[in-house]
């Protein structure tokens, strides 16, 4: 068999006669960059990793203190990622803005993680779950890394159930799993509904451990705000202490950002209030390049948004898809209580639509499928903005004990939410805005496209391509902190012994604690009238009209236009009230929208520069029938921005798309179709 | 509906505080205490003042960030529930809702509604970890869990560490925190291998920071988490049983 061998140049390195090209940038005023290269290791991707560790540079345990690293975010990447170095003897900085590692949001995920440990005689396997994970994705994303989580996901349950992670168990004592959207086996290993919680707490207590060590320096409420940038290598972070204000810098010889992902910039979602792009983004102003702006995923079970004041959509575990059926009325407007209307009348559209799927349909396919009955008129509850998920039959055939050890936790907060209670009425549920698939593009080693600063988890855009899976961003933040950076790291400082660190009085250091204090300046100088948060909530509008789960051309260029109207607007009309050195919540929260005002432009660019449909980025006109429309003639590849443009003020971006091609040896390149 | 709000205001740890007084209107019976706070905040800034400051984050009852005193109550006026979930719907239109810190002596103020909760990280930093570095561990499925048990040590595991039982606790004592990590750890095949010694340093920080253990029992009501008041009793067990431990092996030793 022959492997397609690698075909590009390393980054940075002189371009020589590539066989491919990306096609011309289809956005107007964006600039069509380079080829990229990956660097994947040459050959079959199912022992790629095998052979990249074996290759890898070490640094011996003696030399480890010499080294100091950066770890930014202590959720399931981050803590893993600093805990492991620190138990390898590096000399960790760990950074959270949070009040304790513990609460980074991580701790929200719900089902379960995935792991193809096969250890049942359902037909998994490790190549089947790259199939699934690739497929799922819709082929945008490496193959050989999707090999590289099959393969790690084994060690992951052994360690963070070695650590306190007390995932179910069968009566006879041995892991129980369940099943997921996406897949036809049962390869997800859970807590109850609170898998997110359990590894999280798991992975904040094993960084704690290195806390009291001495080999991880823990430093909470303190938001990384810039890099450090020394002729074009990162070289550490500036962050702001947020009870003193102060600013201050941490040099280090690598910085790994695992800061999760940006949902967020659609105002509603499932994320956190705090959640935000500004480390990722900030980096990408440093010049990392960002790979799939656009490619976000919408929770299909999410909790519609009723009123004005509320700040989020609650997330429902996709799992209640294992015994929820999804229905809507079959008559447009039809606004019957759900128990009045008869089953004839109801529309059990995904069973109808995807019978080999049925309810347990990926989550782009199922939101999309959502949208198009609200849209048509469909949609049930008091704004007609949602669908039911309706648990009659799984009650009436299991019972309301076995219904409630299932999902227990996750009844009683749908409960908590809107007052009604699920075992009688049947839960509604809408598309809300999730994952982010597309983050700072970076090699097979994680590292960015900016020498010495690495990428872990949701900020990164490796694994899932244009769609993931359920259960599979709990585990690719496992393998990226547990099991993947604490390889590349050293392999890149290797080569960096002896190398001194900036210091406070060194001109890249001087000048990355100047741009954030000048930043902050500008933002208290505005003195407009209006809190930051009307501008979020108008982004969220613009986002979810123009760049939701279905795009336009039309919307996409009206998009963009609205929102860089929208930016210079909030810098004419921003009010930050208060002091820069003082806990001054609003100020933070101004630099966060600000942040989300420059890269949703990037978001919508990168929407209508994709000329196809894949996995959530679904553009109307490219479709048969419903189904997205994929052309991997033009677009097998994935698009890594370049942004460039003064920051902060009301200037101007300039993107420029950069693609590393993508291919697939081993998983051939079909339609999707869960039918 | 319009509702009146008296919120804590204190500008830094050292700082004399006041109550301060607003009145909001239009919001809804389903908002949370923590959603008029949003909207009580966009008010202040678009009318020139400093928003109030407070904690949250996922708005799931799940990270445990969030924590706030309501009209004295903990987290609110239901029991088990955090801030994020507590809806208007316990009051009436034109009522009164009086917001403060959550309150004890070991969480200082660190602006308006924020307190310092490091103390707790202070206990699992002590001993609530597992000795176990990356990739060494063994089979998960090779030290079978009896279902129960696991179910058991999730029910204890399930802490939020939002500090709701130092904040009821007339004590201000950390043992219902404390206790649930030493059961959830001491439940585990792995974990239960440090228990001798995660016992005597845990309760050893959890003493010398908080308060004593009386017994009162109101930290189960407010827990949000719903951690089992055995939790406490699991603290002297732990301890006791570490100390009979000990002295056997030195007498077998």
């Amino acid at each position: 068999m022959k492997w397609p061998r690698r075909n590009t140049p390393p980054v940075g390195a002189p371009e020589v006669e590539p066989k491919w090209r990306a096609p011309r940038v289809t956005v107007r005023g964006a600039h069509t960059g380079r080829t990229l290269d990956g660097a994947v290791p040459d050959g079959d991707p199912s022992t790629a990793w095998d052979r990249r560790r074996s290759e890898y540079k070490l640094v011996s345990p003696l030399n480890a203190k010499r080294f100091t690293v950066v770890v930014v975010g202590t959720g399931l990447a981050g803590a893993g990622a600093a805990a492991a170095l620190g138990e390898l003897g590096f000399k960790v900085h760990a950074f959270t803005y949070h009040d304790s590692p513990r609460r980074a949001h991580s701790v929200a995920a719900q089902g379960g993680i995935n792991a193809a440990r096969a250890r049942k005689v359902d037909g998994d396997s490790q190549r089947r779950f790259v199939v699934d994970t690739v497929k799922g994705g819709d082929f945008r994303a490496r193959e050989s890394e999707a090999y590289r989580l099959a393969q790690e996901s084994v060690r992951v349950i052994d360690h963070m159930s070695a650590i306190g992670a007390p995932f179910a168990r069968e009566y006879g004592g041995m892991l129980a799993t369940r099943s997921f959207g996406g897949v036809q086996v049962s390869r997800t290993y859970y807590t109850r509904g609170q898998t997110g919680q359990q590894l999280q707490i798991a992975g904040a207590q094993a960084l704690q451990r290195q806390v009291k060590l001495g080999t991880v320096d823990l430093h909470d409420r303190a938001e990384m705000l810039d890099l450090i940038m020394d002729d074009g290598v990162c070289r550490g972070v500036v962050v702001r202490d947020l009870v003193s204000g102060q600013v201050w810098a941490q040099p280090a010889h690598a910085v790994i950002l695992a800061t999760g992902g940006y949902g967020s910039v659609y105002f509603h979602s499932t994320l956190a209030v705090n959640s935000n792009a500004t480390a990722v983004w900030r980096a990408a102003r440093q010049g990392a390049f960002l790979s799939h702006a656009s490619f976000v995923q919408f929770h299909p079970t999410a909790l519609p948004i009723s009123t004005h004041w509320q700040s989020k959509n609650i997330l429902m575990s996709e799992s209640l898809r294992n015994d929820g059926r999804i229905w809507v009325p079959k008559k447009p407007g039809d606004d019957r209580a759900p128990g009045d209307i008869p089953e004839a009348e109801r529309d059990y559209y995904l069973e109808r639509k995807y019978p080999s799927f049925g309810n347990l349909s990926p989550r782009d396919i199922s939101s999309r499928a959502a949208k198009e009955q609200i849209d048509s008129g469909h949609g049930v509850g008091p704004l007609a903005n949602s669908v039911y998920l309706d648990f009659s039959d799984a009650l009436a055939a299991h019972g309301r004990e076995t219904i409630a050890a299932r999902y227990g936790n996750l009844f009683d907060m749908y409960a908590h939410a809107t007052g009604e209670d699920p075992y009688t009425v049947p839960m509604r549920i809408a598309p809300g805005a999730h994952f982010t698939m597309g983050g700072l593009w970076s090699d097979y080693d994680q590292m960015t496209s900016i020498p010495g600063l690495f990428v872990g988890g949701e900020a990164s855009w490796a694994y899932h391509g244009a769609n993931r899976l359920g259960a599979n961003s709990l585990l690719s933040a496992c393998v990226d902190g547990w099991f993947t950076l604490p390889f590349s790291v050293p392999n890149y400082l290797a080569g960096h012994l002896g190398e001194r660190l900036p210091g406070a009085g060194d001109a890249c250091v001087r000048d990355a604690v100047a741009r954030v204090t000048t930043r902050t300046s500008a933002l208290l100088a505005v003195k407009g009238k209006l809190a930051s948060s009307h501008f979020h909530r108008e982004l969220g509008e613009i986002m979810y009209r123009g760049v939701g789960v279905e795009r336009t051309a039309e919307g996409l260029a009206a998009a963009i236009d609205d929102i860089h109207d929208l930016r210079h607007r909030f810098w004419r009309e921003v009010r930050v009230p208060g002091e820069g050195r003082q806990l001054n919540q609003a100020l933070e929260k101004a630099g966060r929208v600000a942040d989300f005002l420059e890269l949703a432009e990037l978001m919508a660019v990168d929407a209508l520069d994709r000329q196809e449909s894949c996995g959530a980025h679904f553009r109307s006109e490219f479709q048969d029938g419903g189904e997205a429309r994929r052309d991997d003639q033009r677009w097998a590849f994935a698009s890594a921005w370049e942004t460039r443009g003064a920051s902060g003020a009301t200037h101007d971006l300039q993107f420029t798309r950069h693609a590393e091609p993508l291919a697939f040896a081993s998983v051939p390149l079909a339609t999707r179709s869960y039918r | 509906m319009k509702l009146d709000i008296e919120v804590w205001r204190q500008a830094s740890p050292g700082a004399k505080g006041r109550f301060e007084r607003h009145s909001i209107d239009g919001v809804e019976p389903h908002l949370s205490i923590l959603e008029l706070l949003d909207a009580l905040n966009e008010q202040l800034i678009d009318s020139g003042h400093e928003p109030v400051a407070f904690e949250s984050d996922c708005r799931e009852g799940i990270c445990g960030a969030c924590g706030v005193t309501v009209d004295g109550a903990v987290h609110g006026p239901e029991n088990n529930v955090p801030s994020c979930h507590q809806r208007l719907v316990h009051y009436r239109d034109g009522a009164t809702i009086r917001i403060e810190p959550l309150r004890s002596a070991s969480f200082p103020v660190l602006r308006d509604l924020i307190v310092d909760r490091g103390g707790l990280d202070d206990i699992i930093r002590a001993g609530g970890t597992v000795a176990v570095d990356a990739g060494t561990a063994p089979d998960a499925d090779a030290l079978p869990i009896p279902e129960s048990t696991a179910e058991t040590a999730l029910d204890f595991a399930a802490c939020i560490g939002c500090g709701a039982c130092v904040a009821a606790c007339p004590n201000g004592s950390a043992h219902l925190f404390t206790g649930a990590k030493l059961t959830h750890l001491a439940l585990l095949p792995i974990p239960a291998l440090e228990r001798t010694r995660r016992a005597r340093s845990m309760v050893a920080e959890a003493d010398g920071l908080f308060g004593p253990c009386s017994l009162y029992g109101e930290c189960e009501q407010a827990c949000p988490a719903g951690i089992p008041l055995t939790a406490i009793a699991a603290v002297n067990h732990e301890r006791l049983l570490g100390g009979l431990r000990r002295r056997l092996n030195r007498r077998a030793g």
